[in-house]
Formats: structure tokens, sequence, C-alpha cells
């Protein structure tokens, strides 16, 4: 990065510490921050979104339909979050690249899943080999956005299905007396008024995506905890910068940027709660409307 | 063609504690070597589990009572740690502690002229276990000191009404009532405890001999085989089966802390997820 850094092995004190943490390697380091960023905020959005259709559906007067909805609700009860994160992107990748062997490949009778292998033929494979290594570091990273939304989706599931049905029962009647359908009712009345039940729920699952971002490292997708061991690991003299096992303190640097990460978040996630809490008759929007008079 | 069932879980049902057939099995995966060797793996999980729940209950009672504290230098190391320990993954803390283990001196240390091994640390059911019991201790003590704070002021001002002072009270009222109230959240917390056992020969901890948990199996297999989707349902099936258990023993517990109660007001224990981890 710098001219004086072209001879490392002369360098010592703050020069060399300079030269060493603005390295290729530690930038990449310094950039798969901003990956796990990137995951916190796609995920939010999508695993909302797949809480909605979730709480929707669970709520839904269809039986099937509402039978599917509660078993995404309660499937994150009885089983480890981790197992979706090793099942999801796998069964995901496999489930894709068998349904473009269905109308890509020549069907000449040799089975997909056979002797403890996975084979499709070369066209068939996703991303196609030939395609850059970029696009091979998107799918991956799509994929675990993908388990990540799954599981997520069916905790925020669970509270919105709670926060839906915590909503007045009177302000619902209220809205059908002025002659509102059913549709009308969600849209104008239940879901806007369901956010302040729901926002203690959400905020606590916004801090459990934050802490469950290092799973990402599970995935193979190179992110700060691949980058803090791969940099922390002893370096011996071959190298243009010899150190000892260095890892305690890379991943201390990751404990202190968790730590952090949960201070912002709590305090943002406070300051929307006293917005939604505004004017609910909630011990909240009660306790706000006191100090206002 | 492979062995009879009974055979294989006679060879691999004690495996992840080391007993029984040395090498795991290769080809010709059965599924009954999955059922087996999974379970074999659910030893550790509910030994990790047990311990650091355990364990962990009576720490995060005195620290809830810490952070309950008028005084500083009894109420700050306890929110620290708290927020420590709540604050940052447990996949991070495990790698912390693991590399933290790794650097103390390999011959052991020696105090007053006694050697303190230190090897022992580094192996997953000493040092994952201590991390496990940290962990589950901070946010027990979280949902603890949450309840302490709801206990009904007419039960404290009853208990003085009685003569009741220091640690008669604290035994007598506050503590059977700061459980009453918790016990709904403390389930969910042990329940998602269990869970988060399955993370621990990812981290770090080498699984020794691969004698690893039910997840390091379920991986095993599905890594041998390209098929995610025997294992992994094996694994969650199990898992539910842990889960209706402690739901169960803990409902029991719920039972006789509001034996007192009429039955009409009796909190019946219901899972709520949005109050996870």
């Amino acid at each position: 990065m710098f001219d004086t850094c072209a001879d490392p092995k002369t360098l010592e004190g703050l020069s060399w510490l300079l030269c060493y943490l603005t390295t290729g390697k530690h930038m990449m380091f310094y950039g798969s921050f901003f990956v796990v960023i990137a995951l916190m905020v796609i995920v939010a959005p999508v695993a909302l979104a797949f809480g909605f259709g979730g709480a929707i559906a669970a709520r839904s007067p269809f039986a099937p339909l509402r039978w599917f909805g509660k078993l995404y609700t309660s499937m994150v009860r009885g089983i480890p979050d981790i197992v979706f994160f090793l099942f999801v992107p796998v069964a995901m990748d496999q489930g894709l690249e068998y349904l473009r062997y269905l109308y890509k490949c020549p069907h000449d009778g040799t089975p997909v899943w056979a002797n403890n292998e996975f084979s499709v033929c070369a066209a068939a494979k996703l991303p196609l080999s030939s395609t850059p290594q970029i696009w091979h570091e998107v799918y991956g990273f799509s994929l675990a956005v993908i388990a990540f939304a799954v599981v997520f989706g069916a905790f925020a599931a669970n509270v919105l299905y709670g926060a839906m049905n915590a909503v007045p029962r009177a302000q619902l009647e209220t809205a059908e007396a002025y002659g509102m359908s059913p549709a009308q009712v969600r849209r104008r009345v239940l879901i806007p008024q369901m956010w302040t039940y729901a926002l203690p729920g959400l905020s606590n699952l916004w801090l459990i995506l934050v802490k469950a971002t290092p799973l990402l490292f599970l995935l193979g997708v190179e992110d700060v905890v691949y980058w803090a061991r791969e940099l922390g690991a002893t370096k011996s003299q071959l190298y243009d910068y010899p150190h000892p096992d260095w890892r305690f303190w890379y991943v201390l640097v990751l404990l202190v940027f968790y730590l952090s990460m949960t201070k912002v978040s709590e305090i943002v996630l406070g300051r929307i709660s006293t917005r939604l809490s505004r004017g609910q008759a909630t011990m909240a929007g009660e306790a706000l409307r006191k100090a206002a008079a | 063609m492979s062995d009879s069932c009974p055979q294989i879980i006679a060879d691999y049902a004690f495996r992840s504690l080391g007993f029984g057939e040395r090498v795991l099995p290769r080809g010709d995966f059965t599924l009954c070597h999955e059922f087996t060797l999974i379970g074999s793996g659910l030893i550790w999980n509910i030994y990790f589990g047990v311990l650091a729940v355990g364990f962990g209950f009576f720490f995060a009672t005195a620290l809830a009572l810490a952070k309950a504290s008028p005084r500083g230098w009894l109420r700050r190391p306890s929110e620290w740690f708290i927020f420590v320990f709540r604050g940052s993954p447990l996949f991070i803390q495990f790698f912390l502690t693991y590399e933290l283990l790794v650097m103390l001196p390999k011959a052991g240390i020696n105090l007053f002229g006694l050697t303190i091994e230190t090897s022992w640390t580094t192996s997953a059911w000493a040092g994952a276990l201590f991390v496990l019991f940290l962990n589950t201790s901070a946010y027990s003590a979280e949902i603890f000191h949450g309840a302490l704070m709801a206990v009904p002021k007419g039960d404290i001002e009853a208990a003085d009404a009685y003569g009741l002072t220091g640690f008669a009270k604290f035994r007598r009222v506050l503590w059977p009532t700061m459980l009453r109230l918790a016990w709904p959240a403390y389930t969910n917390e042990a329940i998602f405890l269990f869970h988060a056992t399955t993370l621990v020969f990812f981290s770090g901890f080498p699984a020794y001999q691969q004698r690893g948990d039910a997840l390091y199996y379920a991986k095993f297999f599905a890594d041998k085989t390209f098929n995610p989707f025997i294992p992994y349902p094996i694994t969650a099936f199990y898992f539910i089966l842990v889960t209706l258990t402690v739901i169960g023993l803990f409902g029991m517990v719920n039972r006789r802390l509001n034996r007192h109660l009429p039955g009409h007001i009796r909190p019946k224990l219901r899972i709520r997820p949005q109050i996870i981890r």
C-alpha cells in the first residue's frame, strides 16, 4: 500500500505495524466486516417477509395452509438452528441442480444420487464451472442468505403471529363496523397496529441475527471468522510479516466488534420503540402521554 | 453386505465416548448406521446441556442477586459479565476461550511447588462445557434479575412484617417467587442451550478420535453421502425428543413452584421463542 512497505523485514515498531495492518489480506479482512453487515441488512427484510407469510398462513381459514404455517413457526422450537444452516444450503443447491438436470442433461439412465455421490452433467452445474470466481462467491452468499432467512423467518413468524393476536379485538371490530372487508381490516388496521406489539420480539430477533452471523463461517463464506483465523495463525519466517500465533487477538477484535454492534442496535431499537409507542393504548404509550402532559 | 442392525448398535452406540468400533463406517451407510451414530453423538449434547444448565443455575442466581445489589463493586462486574456474554456470539466465545486455553503453558503452571496440568482444558468436555456454563449463566441471570425486579412489593412487605431478614427472607420469600416468575423464560433458555450445544465441535474444539456430538456425525454422513436429506432430519428428530423432554421436566418443576396458587391463575408453561437467548 505504502512505498515504505516494500521491504517489510527492515521495518520496526510503528511503521511495521502500519504496514502489517494494510497488507492486501488485511484489506480483505476489513472488507469481510462489510460482508457480515451486508448479510444482516439483506437477511432482515427477507426474513421479515418470510415471517409475514408464515404468520398470515398460520392465521389462514384454509386448513392445509394453516397447518403449514403452524409447522413452519414451530419447527425452530424443537430443532437447533445450526441444523438448518448446514441443511438448507446443501439442500437448495442440490434441488436447483436437480431441476436444471431435468431439462439440461441427456437422460441416459444414470441416477443422480448413486454411490455416495450427487452428480449431474456439467451443463446443469450451478454456477457453471466456466463462470468467474466472483459469481461462485455470490452464489454461496445467496444460499447463506436463504438459510438465514428460513430460520429467522420462522422466528419472525412466531413474533408476528403473537403480535397480530395481541391487537385489541375492539379495534378490528370498529373497522368491521365501518364496513371494511377482511383484507381491508388486515391492511388498514391489523398490520399498522401490530408493530408496537411485535417490536420487542423483533428487536430481540435482530440481536439474535447479529449474533448468528459468525455462523457464515460454517457455510464456507470467507467471513470475519475465516479471516481472523487465517491472519492470526502462526506465520513463519517465509512470510513477509512473521509472527507467532495471534489468533486470540484477532478473535478479541471480533468480540469487540460484536459487542459494539449489540450496543448500537440496543440504542437504535430503544428509539424506535419510543416512536412506535406514541399514541398506543399500551403502558408505554400511556407513559409517553403522561410525560408530555 | 453390511452388518445387522443389532450388531451396528453394539459397535457404534457408544462410539462418541470411545467405546466399540474404532473406525467410523466407510461406504454402505444404512439408516441403522445413521440413527445409531447420531444418537451416540447425542450423549455429548445431553452431557453439555445438563451440566451447563445444572451448574449455571446456581451461578446465575448469584449473578442476578449481584446485579440487583445496591453496592457498586458487586453490581458492576455482574452487569459487565452479563453484557459481554449476552452481547457477543457464542461461536466467538468458543473460539476466544479455545485460543486463550491454547496459550496456557503446555508444561503446566507451577503454583507453590504444585504443578497444575493445563492440557485437559483445551479438550471439549472441559473447555466447551466451561464456556457453555458461563454463557447460560449470563442469559439465566438476566432472566432471574428481571423476575427478581418483578417480585410483588406486597410479598416483600409481608416478609418484613413476619420479621424475616437476610438469608431467611431470600430463601423463603424472594427466591421461590423469583423462580416462579422466571420459570417460563428459563425453560426457553434451557431449550435453546441444548440447541447451542451442537456448536461445540464446529468452533475450534477438536473432536478427538472423531468422538463428536450428534451434529458432528450428521455432518460426517452428509459429507460422505452427499445426501443431506437423511442425516439432518434424523438429528432434527432427536432434538425434538430432547426438547419435549426438557419441556416435560421443566413443566413438572413449574407445577411444583405454582402449587400454592388456585388452579385458574396457575401459569401454564408456554414456549415463547420471541424471548429466546
